[in-house]
C-alpha cells in the first residue's frame, strides 16, 4: 500500500511543481473566467432576466448566476490542459516512464487525474476569492460544501481529458479537439444561461444541454455553493466520470494502443 | 541463469511487419548488443520488452517473470534507458530521480540513499541540484542511467543510449554498461554503431524485422571486422 501512496504523492507533487513553473498558466486560468465575470456578465445583466430557480431563493444578479458556470469553466479548461500535457508527455517520452512503472497503469493514470484536479480546485478557490473581493459572494458554508462537488466535477472533466489524450496522436491535432469539445460543452450547458431560457429558443438545444455532462457538473457546483445537494446532477456526473475513465483506461491499454510509437 | 528471453515475437503496424518471429535469450551477467540499421525493428522490440506494446504472439520473460502474466514483477526487474531523453527538464537531477524512485514505490531514507549511490556511481553527485535543462547530453544520459539503476533491476535495456553524444561520452557510457554486466546484470544495448560492441559480447543482428545472426560478436565477425560483417549481412554498402 505504501508504494501506491508514495507514487500518488510523487505524481501530485510533480503536477504541482509543473504548475508552479508555468505561472502564466495560472494567470491565464484566472483571467479567462474573470473577464467573463466582470466584463461579459456586466454587459449581459440587463439583457438577461432571470427568474427565481433553485437553488436561489431570491432574485440574483447575472454575475451571481454565472459564478458556478465559471468554476466549471476553470475545471473544463484545466481538464483539457492536462490532456494537452499528457499528449506532450507522450511526445516528449516522459509518459513512457510512467507507463513502464511496475504499479498498475490504472492507478498511475488515476494519480495523474487526481493531481490535475487538485491544481484545478486551487484555481477555482482563487477565482472565488477574487469574485468575493468584487462583492460577488456565496453563502459562507457554500465555500466548504462546494469542495466535494469540485472534486467530482474535476475528476469527470479530467477523465474526459485523459480519454481525449489517449486518442489524440499529435499535439497539432489538439486545437481542433479544443474547438469541438470545450466550446460546445461550455455553450451547450447551463453555465451561462438557465436551461429554461434555452428551451424558449429551441427544444432540441435544450435537450442537448440537458444531456451534456458539463451541465450536470455546473448544477452540482451551483447547488453545492448554496449548501444543497443536487442528487441527479451528482449521479450524472459520477456516471459520466466512470464512463470517461473506463474508456480512457481502454485507450491506454498496451494491448490496444501504441503509446510508445512516437518518441 | 537466463536474464531476458523472447520467444516468437511478431508485430506489425497495419500491413508493415516490424518484427517477425523474433526469438533470443540473454544470460544473466552478459552484455548483449542488439545491432541493426535504422528501421530494423529495434525500437519496436524495445517497446514490446517494456510493455509499451503487447505482442499478439510470442512470450517475453524478464528475470524469470512472464511479462504477460506477471507484468508488475517483470517490470520491477527492468531498468530502461529510452532512446529519447525522458527527463523532466524543469526539474533538478535529484527531483527527477526522486520522482522515478516513487514510481517504483521507493521513498524517504531508502530512496535518498539509493539516489546518492546511483549518482556516485555515475560521477553525478555534484550535479544533483542542477536542472536537467542545464545538463549537456552526456550528463543527461548519465542521469538517465543512474535513474534506471535506482531500483536495482537485474535487467537493463538501453535503446541507442549514445545517440548525439561526443566520442568521449560515448566511450565512457559504453564502458560503464560493460562493467555493469560484470556485476551480474543482464544488459541489452541497442545500437547501429559496431564500435560499441566488444568481441566477447553477445550480439544479435536485427534486419528487416528478423534476426540475421545471434552469437558471440567475435564468432559472427569471423575473419572480417564486425563493421564489414554487419554491412555484408545487411546488404548495406559502406
Amino acid at each position: 500500500m505504501t508504494a501506491y501512496l508514495t507514487s500518488l504523492r510523487a505524481i501530485v507533487l510533480r503536477e504541482a511543481l509543473r504548475f508552479i513553473h508555468q505561472r502564466e498558466r495560472f494567470v491565464a486560468a484566472l483571467v479567462r473566467p474573470l473577464v467573463w465575470l466582470l466584463v461579459f456578465a456586466a454587459g449581459f445583466r440587463a439583457a438577461l432576466g432571470l427568474s427565481i430557480i433553485p437553488p436561489y431563493q431570491t432574485y440574483i444578479t447575472y454575475e451571481t448566476y454565472i459564478v458556478p458556470g465559471l468554476c466549471g469553466m476553470i475545471l473544463l479548461f484545466n481538464g483539457m490542459q492536462s490532456s494537452l500535457s499528457l499528449v506532450y508527455d507522450r511526445e516528449m517520452g516522459s509518459m513512457k516512464l510512467l507507463l513502464t512503472s511496475p504499479l498498475p497503469r490504472g492507478w498511475l493514470l488515476f494519480c495523474k487525474l487526481l493531481g490535475s484536479t487538485a491544481i484545478s480546485i486551487l484555481q477555482v478557490y482563487a477565482f472565488l476569492a477574487i469574485a468575493a473581493a468584487f462583492d460577488i459572494r456565496m453563502p459562507g458554508w457554500g465555500y466548504v460544501t462546494v469542495l466535494p462537488a469540485l472534486i467530482v466535477a474535476g475528476l469527470m472533466l479530467g477523465a474526459l481529458g485523459l480519454l481525449l489524450s489517449s486518442f489524440i496522436k499529435q499535439l497539432e491535432n489538439f486545437a481542433g479537439v479544443m474547438n469541438f469539445v470545450i466550446f460546445p460543452m461550455f455553450f451547450l450547458s447551463s453555465a451561462l444561461y438557465p436551461l429554461w431560457k434555452m428551451a424558449e429558443s429551441s427544444e432540441l438545444l435544450h435537450d442537448i444541454c440537458a444531456l451534456n455532462p458539463f451541465t450536470h457538473a455546473v448544477e452540482l457546483i451551483r447547488f453545492a455553493l448554496y449548501t444543497q445537494l443536487n442528487g441527479s446532477a451528482l449521479v450524472w456526473t459520477l456516471v459520466a466520470a466512470s464512463v470517461f475513465a473506463a474508456a480512457a483506461l481502454i485507450g491506454y491499454d498496451p494491448a490496444r494502443t501504441r503509446i510508445g510509437r512516437r518518441g | 541463469m537466463i536474464g531476458l528471453e523472447a520467444q516468437g515475437l511478431s508485430y506489425s503496424y497495419g500491413q508493415k511487419h516490424a518484427l517477425e518471429d523474433v526469438s533470443f535469450s540473454v544470460q544473466s551477467g552478459v552484455f548483449c548488443a542488439l545491432l541493426g540499421p535504422n528501421g530494423a525493428g529495434k525500437s519496436t522490440l524495445f517497446n514490446l520488452l517494456t510493455r509499451l506494446f503487447v505482442a499478439p504472439t510470442g512470450r517475453i520473460e524478464i528475470a524469470g517473470h512472464d511479462l504477460r502474466t506477471a507484468p508488475r514483477a517483470a517490470l520491477a526487474e527492468l531498468g530502461i534507458v529510452f532512446q529519447q531523453t525522458t527527463l523532466d527538464l524543469d526539474l533538478t537531477v535529484c527531483q527527477n530521480l526522486t520522482y522515478f524512485a516513487a514510481l517504483h514505490g521507493l521513498s524517504g531514507r531508502s530512496a535518498r540513499s539509493r539516489i546518492d549511490a546511483a549518482l556516485d556511481q555515475l560521477d553525478m553527485r555534484e550535479r544533483a541540484g542542477e536542472k536537467a535543462r542545464d545538463l549537456n547530453g552526456g550528463h543527461r544520459r548519465r542521469t538517465e542511467i543512474a535513474r534506471a539503476l535506482l531500483h536495482d533491476p537485474s535487467v537493463l535495456l538501453l535503446d541507442e543510449p549514445t545517440v548525439g553524444l561526443d566520442a568521449a561520452a560515448r566511450a565512457s557510457i559504453t564502458d560503464y554498461a560493460h562493467a555493469l554486466a560484470e556485476t551480474g546484470k543482464t544488459i541489452l544495448w541497442a545500437t547501429h554503431l559496431t564500435d560499441e560492441v566488444q568481441p566477447g559480447d553477445d550480439l544479435i543482428i536485427l534486419h528487416q524485422a528478423r534476426i540475421l545472426a545471434h552469437g558471440k560478436a567475435r564468432d559472427i565477425a569471423g575473419d572480417l571486422s564486425l563493421q564489414d560483417r554487419f554491412l555484408s549481412l545487411t546488404g548495406v554498402q559502406a
